[in-house]
């Protein structure tokens, strides 16, 4: 049986491989700040924002990627969990709780919110939801802008400051410290603590994905009437994923504010929903690896563009024709066209998708 | 016979937005029974079973399943019940693979050796899925996935399985080996209700009818004596 043989053989040699390849990788990963310092301390705060961004997408993945239900107001959580941050560790309220307690507070009003969105929305599919999650996105926006008055909760459009910094175990965050004459920055440090986060975060997606849980995501995205003939409580599942989804929207938020050290409702626009689905469906909706590699890329692309655009325009006409901010987002926008157009199911398309994409081809007279 | 039914519908109504589809029938199916229920397109067969699933619920009337009141139950909770449905158009998940497909069907189970035992039933009983089980089910011809589907709904291990117009646009000979699984299901114990519009292959397969017209039952009894029944066969076996 040729096809046990190749099995066990590839068994056989993999663990050695695989162990070496993650070894370097690890290497790699904390090695990169340092590279990056050299570059700038920008770059690793542009780092850091990627692993945020990187955390949003395998939210949103759970309720775009794994269940197919399509939302535009994913910020909200983002949102939720920022502001739960900087109102129980900030002047605002003098209230100055511990980062790790604030952490599953937030991660769990964000999943209340998931909910709260959820329950309304379950018998809509498809555009209906979409429009009906960027609704909700919005109103957490407005609230957020005017719950100043005549009770001061959110400071409204001003934002809240001076948010306390991430503090665990007596090292704070916010400042240089020096392991073995090794200077290690602020920023430097957030990267190290998001870096854990994302990677237990990436665990947790992939048991998710391998669960009974996922295999009932898989079936109401393919077919919810199929999926409830199987036994599967297409209602409980469906709260779940957005459940699930926001409460990682809303531990991205906490270190956020806690990074930022200052919040307003501006950071959590329209946009940035878009943004975060933008990286889903680039990177490759349901593909755990392809989401996080869509959301580096689509962080890393527009601040090389950044400065990029500027010498590169300089050198072949020597002056500026075009404003870099417009280049940039055109370029931006063009890869993202491009990408969609070649790549319909994303840079590294889940297996799933992949069929889809080659039935789709099949289809296409040759 | 003192025996009581598996499944018991009594009074059960339907209504689509005032318009009552079904008008109230009785009909009931004991335990290793095969009932079939024919008639015309939009007398009520689907709907019928659509009740009976809680997919749509009734204005009235009830519906017992094993003594149980099943009435306006959500459909997934009925399959953990011993209910399994292959509904029409046979819904099977087009994206995954054959095997995931069947698998996905053992969901409400845990038993991880009897589920892969069932698998292995699956299979021997539709040669053809072993052949094509990783092919995504959306490639597969509609003989294939209405097996799939059959197949599928096999893996809860269900006491009653409804068959909603299982030879709904196949070629001849696919529905002929349909139907023999469906008889060889039947033969291992498991109770079924197929709902046909093909009245004659329904009838030879099955133990007892009952024929539905606009939303009544019209007529019951043995399948041999309706196949026989001068008023059926002028109706609904073209002659």
């Amino acid at each position: 049986m040729p096809h046990v043989k190749s099995q066990s053989h590839h068994l056989m040699r993999s663990p050695v491989l695989a162990w070496v390849g993650i070894a370097l990788i690890a290497v790699a990963l904390i090695a990169l700040p340092f590279a990056l310092a050299q570059i700038g301390t920008a770059w690793v705060r542009i780092a850091n924002l990627a692993i945020l961004f990187a955390l949003l997408a395998l939210g949103l993945n759970i309720v775009v990627g794994f269940a197919g239900l399509l939302d535009l107001g994913y910020i909200a959580f983002f949102a939720v969990g920022a502001y739960c941050y900087a109102l129980l560790a900030s002047p605002h309220f003098g209230l100055h709780l511990p980062f790790w307690l604030i952490l599953p507070i937030g991660a769990l009003v964000a999943c209340l919110f998931g909910v709260l969105l959820g329950a309304p929305t379950l018998k809509l599919r498809g555009d209906y939801l979409a429009i009906v999650t960027l609704g909700f996105g919005e109103i957490v926006r407005v609230f957020l802008n005017n719950l100043a008055r005549p009770i001061n909760i959110t400071n409204g459009p001003q934002g809240i400051s001076r948010i306390d910094p991430v503090s665990i175990g007596g090292i704070k965050f916010n400042t240089t410290g020096k392991v073995f004459d090794l200077a290690i920055s602020g920023p430097m440090k957030y990267y190290y603590l998001l870096l854990i986060v994302l990677i237990i975060a990436i665990v947790i997606n992939i048991r998710l994905q391998n669960s009974r849980i996922g295999r009932a995501w898989e079936a109401i995205r393919e077919d919810e009437i199929a999926a409830r003939a199987m036994g599967i409580n297409t209602t409980q599942i469906k709260l779940l994923a957005f459940a699930m989804g926001a409460s990682f929207g809303g531990i991205a938020g906490g270190i956020f504010a806690a990074i930022q050290q200052f919040i307003s409702p501006e950071s959590f626009v329209l946009v940035e929903s878009i943004m975060v689905l933008s990286m889903v469906v680039l990177g490759g909706m349901g593909n755990i690896w392809g989401v996080v590699a869509g959301a580096v890329l689509l962080s890393f692309v527009p601040e090389i563009l950044r400065y990029t655009v500027l010498p590169v325009q300089n050198a072949l006409f020597g002056r500026a024709i075009v404003e870099p901010e417009v280049i940039r987002m055109l370029l931006f926008g063009l890869a993202l066209v491009a990408v969609m157009l070649y790549r319909p199911a994303g840079l590294f398309p889940s297996a799933v998708r992949r069929r889809e994409l080659a039935k789709a081809d099949a289809r296409l007279p040759a | 016979m003192t025996k009581s039914p598996m499944l018991r519908v009594a009074g059960l109504a339907v209504a689509y937005g005032g318009i009552r589809a079904i008008k109230g029938i009785d009909f009931e199916i004991y335990g290793g029974e095969t009932v079939t229920l024919i008639g015309a397109n939009g007398a009520g067969k689907t709907t019928t079973l659509r009740a009976i699933t809680g997919l749509v619920p009734p204005v009235a009337g009830s519906i017992h399943l094993n003594g149980r009141d099943i009435t306006g139950a959500t459909s997934f909770s009925l399959v953990r019940q011993g209910l399994a449905m292959v509904p029409e158009g046979r819904g099977v998940f087009p994206q995954l693979t054959v095997s995931e497909n069947v698998a996905m069907g053992a969901y409400i189970r845990d038993d991880k050796a009897e589920i892969a035992r069932d698998v292995e039933r699956v299979f021997s009983l539709f040669p053809r899925l072993r052949e094509r089980a990783q092919q995504s089910a959306g490639t597969l011809s509609g003989g294939e996935q209405q097996m799939l589907a059959i197949g599928r709904a096999l893996m809860s291990r269900p006491k009653l399985l409804l068959l909603d117009e299982p030879s709904m646009g196949l070629a001849p000979v696919i529905v002929q080996k349909v139907f023999a699984v469906i008889e060889s299901i039947a033969r291992d114990g498991v109770t079924i209700l197929l709902v046909e519009q093909n009245a004659n292959l329904a009838l030879r397969t099955s133990d007892r009818a009952y024929v539905l017209e606009s939303g009544l039952i019209t007529i019951a009894g043995k399948s041999a004596d309706l196949l026989s029944d001068p008023k059926v066969r002028a109706a609904y076996l073209g002659e």
